[in-house]
């Protein structure tokens, strides 16, 4: 099913909770709301949901305004953080529940939740109370009961949070795959943007109400429109410097009192132009650790020092101050990197972003 | 009490491993090590004490007498079972049974259980201000004494010439005066006049109760094509189930003793035993017999009867509605 929001909007009195949404999703697709907690894309979901009523806008699902149309009309299934299981029912009541409200004959009933249980693996475990059963199992439950009256439309919202870490992995996988085969329009609300990226085909980026970028995960990773999508995306974080971006003997150098780096002309021009400051962006994994610096590092390289190393397994996430200028960079742990180590770094300017400062806009993909 | 535990515990695994015991510390110390727990025990412990269990026995010694105004001033004449005898084959018992029965089931469904959750549903469906407004007034009565509050109710309905609704409705809507106590149902009126009240208490816990239940879960009902009624049928009275079996419960009992409402509406007319209750039986033998005679010993037998009844309708609550259920295992999380 094709879902469009159409300048979508909700408020309470002062308080705006979605603030003229616009985007569409195509037939099968799996789109991520993604924000930190309150940016509206619960709010958003709600009204896809037809529980909040939108103050204006409109969605439409294949075309068909739905704004009127009650919850229970709309053919959606959704999955909630909280499970939202019936307590007082077994896990047939649960999963039954929404073909026992459309009256369907016992035996059909029987069979459909028999054949979704089974599915989710838990077809054996339909006689059990919900108190008797682990978060994971709750989840499937919880998903079996949406999935189960075949809905146009799935909602999720923040449905793994619960979980502890490596359950939340396997579940992500599966609720992919599982929308995959089933080909169900998906929408999937979190505030993990690594869920957000390895799930979704498209992710909508929420800040306070307000929908700052919607695009392929890669799209959004690689040219982030806008310093908050650049912030939120990607894990650890990009790093953010006030540079001033010139001219020299040809060359653009962004300069500050800690920083002069080299940068290319295809990144840096329209920053350049901007008569002052501007924001330069690095992801941690663009800066080099390096023992010396080579000729062809030449504006490239700055020295720094180590102030925090956090090992993450694979590689250490070491803090360092250059001159005072805070950065995060991912280090390769043979290095053995300790507290108080003076180190040489290499910066991948080609991959640099470029923002202004005033409107917070790419000076690169705006 | 925790340290005597420990103390067991510690002899135990003494005895376990045949090493010595422990010199038994001087009883001055361990009486002050628990004085702090009984302290904390004894107010409870005293009141139930002098009023639950001294005037229990008391009760039911006094219901083998015959006891009564008259021969008060000589020795108690115990007279075995006469006054039980005397209970059961008393003309009017059948009717004081069947009212007592009426009376409490009524009250109970209508307005202790009906009501109240009416009022619960409907005030929390509504903006909250509204909710807690309504809420607020049903709640008035319960904040007066009740005695002031049933006088309030005798007053509006006491017959003519006297009564509030004939000051006004005679008057002005030109309707014809009357006693609305008497006049329409008398059982009624009383039922009414306690409902109205006590239906404020099954509210308010009704109320905690609806608003504790997770907004996720009524979305997800919503979600699922549940429209309001089968949202209340199938998902908000099964979450409310334990209070309502508590209120149940805790309603009966209380409506099985009580009599104020009668004694100061009807005073258990009009005529012969109309409105009379087991309680007010019990309370007019014992203290309001005409002529001045106060029949203690058989006033305690309907007491005890109905105290008996009580104690095995608790039971039976308590049983039937599985309230060991209510203390549930915690759950585990396991993968």
């Amino acid at each position: 099913m094709r879902v469009e929001l159409d300048n979508l909007t909700k408020s309470w009195d002062e308080v705006i909770g979605a603030d003229s949404i616009t985007l569409d999703i195509a037939d099968g697709e799996l789109v991520a709301f993604l924000g930190p907690s309150g940016c509206g894309k619960t709010t958003t979901l709600l009204m896809v949901a037809g529980i909040y009523k939108p103050t204006a806008g409109t969605i439409s699902f294949d075309g068909q305004v739905v704004n009127e149309v009650a919850p229970k009309d709309r053919g959606i299934g959704m999955v909630f953080q909280s499970y939202a299981l019936y307590p007082h029912m077994t896990v047939f009541g649960n999963i039954s529940y929404p073909l026992r409200l459309q009256k369907l004959n016992k035996g059909v009933i029987k069979e459909r939740v028999q054949t979704v249980a089974d599915m989710m693996g838990i077809g054996d475990l339909l006689e059990r109370k919900i108190a008797q059963l682990s978060g994971g199992q709750q989840q499937r439950v919880a998903l079996g009961r949406a999935l189960v009256k075949e809905p146009q439309l799935l909602l999720f919202d923040e449905p793994l949070s619960n979980l502890d870490a490596r359950l939340r992995l396997t579940m992500r996988g599966e609720i992919k795959r599982l929308q995959e085969d089933l080909g169900i329009t998906s929408i999937y609300v979190t505030h993990d943007q690594v869920e957000a990226m390895t799930m979704a085909d498209r992710i909508a980026v929420m800040s306070k109400g307000v929908l700052q970028a919607y695009d392929v995960p890669e799209a959004l990773y690689d040219r982030p429109k806008t310093l908050f999508v650049a912030a939120f995306v990607g894990n650890p974080p990009m790093n953010f410097f006030d540079v001033e971006v010139m001219r020299v003997n040809g060359d653009l150098r962004a300069k500050s009192d800690a920083i002069d780096l080299v940068i290319p002309h295809d990144r840096g021009e329209k920053a350049a132009a901007v008569d002052g400051k501007v924001i330069m962006g690095v992801r941690p994994e663009d800066v080099d650790v390096v023992d010396d610096a080579s000729p062809a590092a030449e504006g490239l390289t700055l020295a720094g020092e180590a102030v925090v190393v956090e090992p993450l397994g694979r590689e250490d996430l070491v803090g360092i101050s250059i001159n005072g200028v805070d950065l995060r960079v991912l280090v390769d742990k043979t290095r053995g990197v300790r507290v108080g180590d003076t180190i040489t770094l290499v910066f991948n300017t080609s991959r640099a972003q470029f923002f202004d400062p005033e409107t917070e806009a790419s000076l690169l993909w705006a | 009490m925790t340290q005597q535990i420990e103390e067991e515990a510690d002899a135990l695994a003494r005895a376990a491993v045949g090493a010595p015991g422990p010199q038994r510390r001087p009883l001055g110390r361990r009486v002050r090590s628990t004085a702090s727990a009984y302290g904390f025990m004894a107010p409870a412990v005293a009141l139930v004490l002098v009023f639950f269990v001294a005037s229990g026995l008391l009760l039911l010694i006094l219901s083998f007498t015959d006891l009564s105004s008259a021969n008060f001033s000589r020795a108690w004449n115990f007279i075995g079972l006469d006054n039980y005898e005397r209970l059961f084959t008393d003309p009017f018992f059948p009717k004081i049974a069947r009212n007592t029965v009426f009376y409490v089931v009524t009250t109970l469904i209508v307005f202790n259980l009906g009501l109240a959750l009416v009022l619960a549903l409907v005030t929390t469906s509504i903006p909250r201000r509204a909710g807690f407004f309504f809420r607020l007034v049903w709640l008035l009565p319960r904040l007066t004494p009740s005695v002031v509050y049933i006088l309030m109710w005798q007053r509006i309905g006491a017959g003519d010439p006297f009564g509030i609704y004939n000051q006004i409705v005679p008057e002005f809507l030109g309707a014809s005066g009357g006693n609305l106590i008497f006049g329409g149902s008398p059982w009624a009126f009383v039922i009414l006049t306690n409902g109205f009240n006590g239906a404020s208490f099954g509210m308010i816990i009704f109320t905690s109760a609806l608003e504790s239940i997770p907004k996720d879960l009524l979305t997800a009902a919503k979600v699922d094509g549940a429209g309001t009624w089968r949202i209340i049928r199938d998902i908000k009275i099964p979450m409310i189930k334990w209070p309502l079996l508590f209120i149940a419960t805790y309603q009966t009992l209380s409506l099985l003793t009580s009599f104020e409402y009668i004694l100061l509406l009807t005073e258990g007319g009009p005529g012969l035993f109309t409105t009379e209750v087991w309680a007010l039986t019990s309370y007019k033998r014992a203290f309001a017999t005409y002529f001045g005679n106060s029949q203690w010993g058989y006033g305690a037998t309907w007491a005890i009867v109905l105290v008996t009844i009580a104690l095995l309708l608790a039971v039976a609550y308590v049983k039937l509605f599985r309230f060991n259920e209510l203390i549930e295992e915690p759950r585990i999380e396991n993968l």
